[in-house]
């Protein structure tokens, strides 16, 4: 850390979180108190001063990353809204989490933008989903949902439109068995309500205005538009939702002066479906396999963040056995080679974004079809993977790849298992990363390309929240294998990559490094295979029930995944013998907090560059819009 | 100097475009006729150049994990006892267990007493809803649903073909064990017999009051069960010698009277839930 002048306000920085804590509670004794609810954590801060109190902390405390910020509707238990933040050091360390609370009718908690600006987009969505009010944020709007959108829909007391029961399992499954397609059952509109002055035969949005008054244009576009002549020295330019470089249905709005860029807008929420809607009706178990759906590059790495949140809140529970070591062992190699498939599947298409069309990818996607054949012999769908429980996984290793198959070429594949792992991890993808730098680090058009584009200063990729190699690539040592530890991560020799530039290719270097970074981590996993096998790898020697009971708590659990920090904040709102439902399940996503900065980053740039600079950010929309 | 960078990427390019007619040259360009041997060559692990796999002509074998699409297991058609018989016994777990809720289930009911009986009587996949994440064949406590390796399911209308029925989910015993021989094997250990849990069960008792007066009846499946393939060698000698059954196991009738208690109690906290549910 190059910290400027210690002073002694800054010396806080090296005390530990309790001590961080205590301070905050004797310093501001009339405006924090700590939460003492059964299994949380943290503190609660005094809405109306939270502002002040949020700069303490991240200037005085040195709580200067900001990794989440979200809203929880208690209806119900203290009917009261809250937003829960959970602040990190860039140096590592534990989250200092702290809340502010506000009632259901007229929620309103201050803007804490001028602090942290990675609390923009975080915001709005809580003011989308959650219907909070945040007075000081600058640009207060949908971002999800569309602006003509009725109601708050992550509001406990909001039906969608196929609303059957609060919680699954659904009653009519079983034993009744009342089967039905499901647009039988959704009459348009029959649960769903709409504002009086809403025309359903024509829905009209109104947040295009919106979006357009955010960019400061006057607005009229019509008139920007009509300027005759080649005046237009200033346009508005709508790039997606349906183009080729926004990676899926994305859109991004910029004003251009000439071929320049002077602002820039990310409008998403195309590929909305209110995922952790869908979570907090879902059991604990049913959401694994719907976070396949998140990131669908990078599966494992998503099985694994929802699975630590929910084992650590089994672990405040009083039976709870940790993984064994063979489970954590299986993970990180899972998740490793998912990392190997993302930063070759983010490449690859960020060469396609700035020209170098499909000859990258296709050599470089050869290699994760390999990679994605283990992942279909192991966990059984290639992409889809919903490979971990609660305290397992859902099968050891097979013995061999492709045993056995009802088609004529089924000898064709038939592999010893880890003899096919040591192959792929010990010869063919360090040859094809080989290849890629080959290819490209010296290549003099992409250098002339990307380096000193899509610049992000470090200040403000750690002021915007950024993850990643995003983060990394503005010269951030912040990787939470090693600022925050989970798993095995502890005992495994790797180094966290770093570049200063902050441009494209500091961040494509980031990458090429990530990936070596991951073989040296896959190769110490290899022994410990060996070592292990046989171990079960299940914590309590058998499989888990299949509806496991939660106790009362939260839990924020996170790992770094190929994109960036993946957070899954998880409130189990059980009695006595816990839940077995989720009662708020949140979704910290890098492809959506990393698109916070895309408007500085492109400012400056040319039309050409903004597509390069959407690839190096590396979104996937799965993601994004959730 | 200006331009090596690119010469060097150009030169792997190049060998990417030579590598791609090495192996026709070698195999007298034959590798592009469909059939296994070519295939093969394509598809191995020395193989450089084109490697495409001429779909729908040719299709890679999927592994036994693979899951797409549930089936229920009958038992086969040549079973000398329960030939046809379903295997599931519409517990329920499986539609519990479902995250997107696709399975619906009517349990059967015996006309007579009204009881429930361990069979169901409907059994309905909406695989327009199934997502493939195989919680209800991992879930089962009895092994009779499985996830299929058919992923060929395309049909013009949606509305009639994609919910499945029972007739259309329902797929024999030795199906199963041919298409995932390894996994099959691996759930007779853990059940203790290739029969049918419940089967195996009835077969104890019956064999328990047999003892004294009649001769004890062929409960074993006989190996030759074991499908036919090379690989299942395992199996094969696995059900030579069969797990033996626990001593003294409880049978299905004894429980009959617990099992009914349970089922009120669950009733009970089901309407008390629901009633906390509608407050």
């Amino acid at each position: 850390m190059d910290n400027p002048a210690l002073t002694p306000e800054r010396l806080l920085e090296t005390t530990t979180l309790d001590e961080a804590i205590s301070y905050l509670l004797s310093e501001y004794a009339d405006a924090v108190s700590l939460d003492d609810r059964e299994g949380y954590q943290g503190v609660i801060v005094d809405s109306r001063r939270l502002v002040g109190i949020a700069r303490v902390i991240r200037d005085d405390l040195g709580f200067d990353y900001l990794s989440s910020a979200t809203a929880v509707d208690y209806l119900g238990a203290g009917d009261q809204m809250e937003m829960v933040y959970h602040a990190y050091r860039t140096s590592g360390g534990g989250a200092l989490v702290f809340k502010a609370q506000t009632d259901r009718e007229n929620a309103e908690i201050p803007s804490l933008t001028s602090i942290w600006r990675g609390t923009d987009f975080q915001e709005r969505e809580a003011w989308d989903l959650m219907g909070i009010h945040f007075p000081g944020h600058p640009n207060l709007k949908r971002i999800l949902m569309w602006e003509g959108f009725h109601g708050h829909p992550l509001r406990k007391d909001w039906r969608e439109a196929y609303y059957e029961e609060d919680l699954k399992p659904f009653d009519s499954r079983w034993p009744g068995g009342h089967v039905h397609r499901a647009e039988e059952k959704n009459v348009f509109g029959k649960n769903v309500t709409y504002p009086p002055d809403i025309d359903l035969g024509r829905l009209i949005d109104s947040s295009e205005t919106a979006v357009y008054q955010s960019l400061g244009l006057g607005v009229d576009v019509e008139r920007i538009m009509d300027k005759d002549g080649f005046e237009t020295n200033e346009l508005v330019v709508n790039m997606g939702p349906h183009h080729p470089s926004t990676h899926g249905v994305f859109r991004m709005v910029l004003t251009v002066d000439g071929e320049t860029v002077t602002s820039l807008e990310p409008v998403m929420g195309y590929l909305h479906r209110n995922h952790e809607k869908i979570g907090e009706r879902n059991t604990y178990l049913h959401n694994i396999p719907f976070t396949d759906r998140l990131d669908y590059i990078s599966s494992m790495g998503n099985n694994h963040g929802y699975v630590l949140a929910v084992e650590q809140l089994m672990s405040l529970g009083r039976k709870y056995n940790r993984p064994t070591y063979r489970c954590e062992a299986l993970r990180v190699l899972m998740v490793e080679l998912s990392r190997i498939v993302n930063h070759l599947w983010a490449i690859g298409f960020w060469l396609n974004d700035i020209g170098a069309f499909f000859t990258p990818v296709l050599y470089f996607v050869q290699e994760r079809e390999r990679i994605l054949d283990f992942f279909e012999a192991v966990a059984g769908s290639r992409m889809m993977c919903n490979y971990m429980r609660f305290g397992g996984l859902f099968g050891d290793l097979p013995e061999r790849l492709k045993s056995v198959s009802n088609l004529t070429n089924d000898r064709v594949r038939d592999y010893n298992t880890m003899q096919f792992l040591t192959e792929m991890i010990n010869e063919r993808v360090p040859r094809t990363i080989d290849d890629l730098e080959r290819l490209l680090t010296q290549n003099e058009i992409l250098i002339e390309r990307s380096v000193g584009v899509g610049v992000l200063s470090r200040e403000d990729a750690i002021n915007y929240s950024a993850a990643g190699p995003l983060l990394r690539g503005s010269g951030v040592d912040y990787d939470i294998r090693r600022a925050d530890p989970y798993s095995i991560y502890p005992e495994l020799d790797f180094d966290v990559a770093v570049e200063a530039e902050g441009d494209m290719y500091a961040r494509y270097r980031v990458r090429v490094t990530e990936l070596r970074e991951s073989v040296r981590i896959l190769k110490q996993i290899l022994p410990r295979l060996e070592a292990t096998a046989g171990e079960s790898i299940w914590a309590d020697g058998k499989p888990g029930a299949y509806a496991p009971r939660v106790p009362h708590g939260e839990a924020y659990g996170r790992v770094e995944n190929g994109k960036g920090e993946l957070g899954y904040y998880v409130v189990s709102a059980g009695g006595r013998g816990g839940s077995s439902n989720p009662w708020r399940y949140h979704v910290r996503a890098p492809s959506f907090i990393n698109l916070t900065p895309m408007g500085i980053m492109s400012r400056g740039y040319k039309v050409a560059d903004i597509v390069g600079i959407l690839g190096s950010i590396d979104i996937v929309l799965g993601e994004t819009d959730r | 100097m200006y331009g090596t960078g690119l010469a060097k990427g150009l030169l792997l390019t190049m060998r990417h475009f030579v590598e791609s007619y090495v192996d026709d040259i070698r195999y007298g360009f034959r590798k592009y006729h469909h059939s296994t041997d070519n295939f093969g060559i394509r598809q191995g692990t020395k193989t450089k150049g084109v490697i495409t796999v001429q779909y729908p002509d040719e299709k890679v074998a999927v592994p036994e994990r693979f899951r797409f699409v549930p089936f229920l297991i009958v038992e086969d058609e040549d079973h000398p006892t329960r030939a046809g018989k379903d295997w599931c016994t519409s517990c329920g777990i499986c539609a519990k267990v479902c995250p997107p809720q696709c399975i619906w289930i009517v349990r059967g009911n015996d006309p007579n007493t009204g009881r429930p009986v361990p069979e169901p009587e409907a059994f309905f996949i909406d695989i327009d809803i199934c997502m493939n994440c195989g919680y209800c064949a991992e879930y089962c406590p009895f092994d009779a649903i499985k996830m299929d390796h058919d992923y060929e399911l395309a049909s013009y209308d949606r509305t009639t073909h994609h919910i499945h029925d029972k007739e259309r989910l329902s797929k024999p015993n030795s199906y199963w064990r041919s298409i995932a021989p390894t996994r099959a094997y691996e759930e007779m250990l853990a059940r203790g017999s290739w029969e049918h849990k419940d089967a195996a069960k009835e077969a104890r008792r019956g064999a328990a009051s047999a003892r004294s007066s009649a001769p004890r009846p062929a409960v074993e499946q006989p190996a030759a069960a074991v499908p036919a393939k090379s690989e299942a060698t395992e199996p094969a000698e696995a059900s030579a010698t069969p797990a033996s059954p626990a001593e003294g196991a409880t049978p299905w009738s004894e429980d009959e009277a617990k099992r009914e208690e349970r089922r009120r109690k669950a009733l009970e906290r089901k309407a008390r839930r629901a009633a906390q549910r509608g407050q």
